[in-house]
């Protein structure tokens, strides 16, 4: 569609949303506008054409009913903490904040569930239950302020999915608002194709959710939390496969480099044993016997694969101490370089060494330094690529940096993005993971659900795929008229 | 006879079909057995240009299963399907062609001390099936079932197109998950050919904690207990319920399982808190993991209900006494804590017909499917039907069409259906709810 038209489309849709939603809902004041022109990945930026705030399902329906009727594209944005642009407006659409979507609707402890809006955020649902010694398992580093819809679009994960999987693994159902503006429940117990797991992950990219029931996790009996300090990361990666080889399944598995380290301490301190070449932060949880167990076994594996140093955390507030470094490992490194940035890709874990040699080898090609921390139980690596931004071109160095660490994850089987994304940032290289028929196919369902093609467009796909004619599914009365609940729709 | 070619295909082992290949009811012209995703590709070409139906069949261990084909002209056969592509141990991943069967991969990931934490109730059942059907057993309360452990996967469309998703690593969203479509999608997408799943380490040791429980046992009585153990924080891998019926004794047990490491302290634990005679024993007891079946002499019907795990108690006993005053019997077992039950419903007696077993069918709906804060909650589908009901007075296989959100919601899953297989060649009326 045409500038003018896109604007006129836009403006028309603006001026319906003035009549439904009162003034405190909506946001056309260019300033205003600005505060949404980016998510957690801040060098993507676009202000978007309008904001509502709806309060219901019935009310998102209504604007993606409008930008339907009217061809303009929406994207769903939740905290705003996203890592890859997945809630990227568009300066040409709306922007639909579930900010104000913010009820948990129904605790129900009997049978494990919770039913919450979309912008409840990911640390209430484990609040709401904590007392009755529940919580929500996945537990991205953002838990605190992201929200409940923006992990299901993402299929949000964190450093405890290694044992306990990701948000797809923890929602029983979703009700969303399609791209053509029905409300429709999805839920694990629909028989057939697997839609609810099909949506989880989607990237806003096959409608909104508007109510999303989770199901919750007993709280563990005993968690012990070890750091363990190595001379270098082979002893770590020595370690890390032993555990695994023995039949232990850590609740996590972290690893950080010389450089996150030293990023770490200048930041916040943490203390971690001097002189390490990398550390591990190991955490075991679950019944108290098995955990005392595992823990003398992952403790001797330590030892004979070189740590010079074990702290065991035995109170919370050691927990909190060695998980500090770890936590504030992206923001630190800001101490030690005035940009960078963090990249999430994934290998097999028996690649780790391979790959790792191979991020050396780029930063010695680049001039550039890499520090490393990474979920090392699953193989999901968060190198942080640093540059300054003061020096020409080293940002562009830093960039293609990034980009090769990506082809090596691909190169040994591995994947483009661990738990960030594809969003906008990633859609470039998707190719280089699948191939052309891959992306095809897996658009398919994107025409199925959104033809038109508005519900957050030119996110996880290159190109998009050109839908074609909406097939003739309503051969003959459709289901709904013939049983009375609907004329035609 | 000399097998007949299959028109535009060579280079596959293509047969003539005979009467005990495909689904009951249709039988198809050609049996082709491909030994490559290529393979596969080419058969779905042929197929295409020449606008014949095509059904892919693992181990046919569940080919009663879901609603009969409208038709049939082509079985694509996945038994040459067999081998394991890649298993890394340290990686905990292993990737199977769709013809494997479970028992083979359990035997080879055993070698390795790992396995696939699935219990697969239906014995034959290959890596293709166990996808199709999306079948799983007890410890589906601890790992989920084969979506949950699914991490990549090799598809052909109806068109021959061969697609990916997902790869071979645990942690990985680039991309849809077409894996996870493809779960439960009885071939009515298209063919898959490989499957790649994350594994576990096999537990150092098991321990089973059993209890009778006596009849009558109030329900929220049982409610209460499955919720208790359940929030055990010794971490139950399973908590299954058997309810044989009447003419088995038709009293209730509980049995849950431990395992890893000091499985038996934590079994006493459990063992204690259930209390009333429990149980320890180092074997499962005999029905553990398995389907139920019907006792009567006409077969019957095999259900699977899903509801809120506090809410099955409650509905079973109250179908069990209906099924009383049918004259039927009805046999219970499964996932309680998981919110999944399999029910076999029968005729107990020469004098009830198979109509007056499935007059349970509606009243069970009603009681088990019912509005929740989240949405619909609960959900009966017949697997099977007896061969004694012919498919067209058969119950609707899925139940549930009643609400405009469900219907929105079968509309969706038309479209998809619609545009990976618009002329409606792959295993069409095989997953009702009008996908043909």
């Amino acid at each position: 569609m045409p500038e003018v038209q896109r604007s006129e489309a836009l403006g028309r849709v603006t001026a319906r949303l003035g009549e439904l939603f009162p003034p405190d809902a909506l946001i056309t004041d260019p300033v205003r506008l600005r505060t949404y022109e980016c998510d957690g990945l801040t060098y993507h930026r676009a202000t978007p054409g309008v904001v509502v705030l709806p309060e219901s399902a019935e009310q998102v329906a209504a604007v993606v009913r409008l930008c339907d009727e009217h061809g303009v594209p929406f994207v769903a944005r939740g905290s705003g903490t996203g890592l890859s642009g997945g809630a990227l407006p568009r300066t040409d659409g709306v922007l639909i904040v579930t900010s104000r979507m913010r009820r948990v609707l129904e605790v129900d402890i009997p049978n494990r569930r919770v039913v919450a809006e979309p912008g409840v955020t990911n640390l209430a649902i484990t609040e709401a239950v904590r007392d009755q010694g529940y919580y929500f398992a996945p537990d991205p580093s953002s838990q605190q302020i992201c929200s409940i819809g923006g992990n299901v679009a993402e299929n949000s994960g964190g450093a405890h999915c290694l044992k306990y999987g990701f948000t797809v693994n923890h929602v029983i159902a979703v009700e969303l608002v399609t791209p053509d503006g029905e409300i429709v429940e999805l839920s694990e117990q629909d028989p057939g194709f697997d839609l609810l797991g099909t949506f989880i992950g989607s990237e806003g990219t096959l409608g909104i959710a508007t109510k999303i029931t989770v199901r919750l996790s007993r709280a563990p009996e005993a968690v012990t939390t070890l750091l363990a300090a190595f001379d270098d990361i082979e002893g770590g990666g020595r370690a890390v496969s032993a555990i695994i080889a023995a039949g232990v399944v850590p609740a996590a598995i972290e690893m950080m480099d010389a450089l996150a380290i030293e990023a770490a301490e200048a930041a916040v301190a943490c203390h971690y044993p001097a002189g390490a070449g990398a550390v591990l932060v190991i955490e075991l949880d679950g019944p108290a016997a098995e955990v005392a167990r595992q823990f003398t076994t992952v403790e001797r594996i330590c030892r004979d694969a070189g740590a010079f140093e074990l702290r065991v955390a035995a109170s919370a507030q050691e927990r909190t101490a060695i998980w500090k470094g770890r936590k504030s490992a992206f923001a630190a490194v800001g101490r030690i370089s005035p940009a960078y940035i963090v990249q999430d890709g994934v290998v097999p874990r028996t690649a780790l060494p391979g790959v790792l040699a191979g991020i050396d080898r780029l930063q010695e090609e680049f001039g550039i330094r890499v520090a490393n921390v990474f979920h090392a139980g699953d193989g999901n690596l968060h190198p942080l690529v640093l540059f300054d931004d003061s020096v020409p071109g080293e940002g562009e160095r830093a960039e293609a940096v990034s980009g090769r660490i990506l082809d090596l994850c691909v190169e040994h089987g591995g994947s483009i993005t661990g738990e960030h994304g594809a969003g906008v940032d990633k859609a470039r290289f998707m190719p280089r993971m699948f191939s052309a028929d891959d992306l095809d196919t897996m658009q398919l369902v994107r025409c199925a659900f959104d033809p038109k093609g508005l519900s957050n467009p030119g996110k996880i796909f290159p190109t998009p795929r050109l839908c074609g004619e909406v097939p003739g599914v309503r051969r003959g009365v459709h289901p709904l008229v013939e049983s009375g609940l609907a004329e035609q729709f | 006879m000399s097998a007949p070619a299959l028109p535009g295909l060579s280079g596959v082992t293509v047969r003539a079909a005979g009467h005990t290949d495909g689904l009951p009811g249709v039988p198809p012209r050609w049996v082709a057995l491909p030994e490559s995703v290529e393979e596969i590709a080419a058969v779905m070409r042929a197929s295409a240009a020449h606008d014949l139906a095509v059904v892919p069949l693992g181990g046919g261990t569940k080919r009663r299963w879901g609603g009969p084909p409208s038709r049939c002209d082509v079985v694509i056969g996945t038994g040459r399907l067999d081998e394991i592509v890649e298993h890394t141990a340290g990686d905990l991943v292993v990737r199977a062609q769709a013809g494997v069967t479970t028992e083979a991969l359990a035997a080879a990931l055993a070698a390795e001390g790992q396995e696939l934490a699935l219990d697969v109730p239906v014995p034959g059942t290959t890596v293709g099936g166990l996808l199709a059907t999306g079948i799983a057993g007890p410890r589906r309360f601890r790992y989920g079932t084969p979506r949950d452990l699914l991490i990549g996967v090799t598809v052909v469309l109806a068109d021959g197109t061969i697609a990916r998703s997902g790869g071979k690593v645990v942690k990985n969203v680039a991309g849809y998950d077409l894996g996870k479509l493809f779960t439960g999608s009885y071939g009515t997408l298209g063919v898959i050919a490989d499957a790649t799943f994350r594994l576990r380490p096999l537990p150092a040791a098991r321990a089973w904690v059993t209890a009778g429980l006596g009849a009558p046992y109030p329900p929220d009585r049982l409610a209460a207990l499955v919720t208790a153990v359940a929030a055990a924080t010794q971490e139950p891998a399973a908590i299954e319920l058997d309810w044989p019926g009447p003419d088995s004794g038709g009293t209730p047990s509980l049995a849950v399982l431990i395992e890893g490491a000091a499985a038996d302290e934590r079994a006493r634990a459990v063992r204690d808190l259930i209390g009333d005679g429990a149980l320890i024993a180092d074997e499962p007891p005999a029905w553990w993991g398995r389907l139920p079946e019907p006792a009567g002499p006409a077969g019957g019907f095999l259900l699977e209900v899903r509801a809120a795990p506090a809410r099955l108690p409650g509905a079973v006993l109250d179908l069990m006494a209906a099924a009383g005053r049918a004259g039927a019997g009805a046999a219970v077992r499964g996932s309680i804590a998981a919110g999944v039950l399999h029910v076999a419903l029968y005729a107990a007696s020469a004098g009830a017909g198979l109509e007056r077993v499935a007059g349970l069918l509606n009243p069970l709906r009603s009681r088990i499917e019912v509005a929740h804060a989240g949405g619909l909650d609960g959900r009966v589908v017949v697997l099977t039907s007896p061969e004694a009901v012919p498919p067209a007075a058969a119950p609707d296989p899925w139940g549930r069409e009643s609400t405009r959100r469900e219907l929105l919601r079968r509309e969706l899953t038309l479209r998809v259906k619609e545009r990976f297989d618009p002329d409606h060649r792959m295993s069409p009326g095989r997953f009702a709810g009008g996908v043909r």
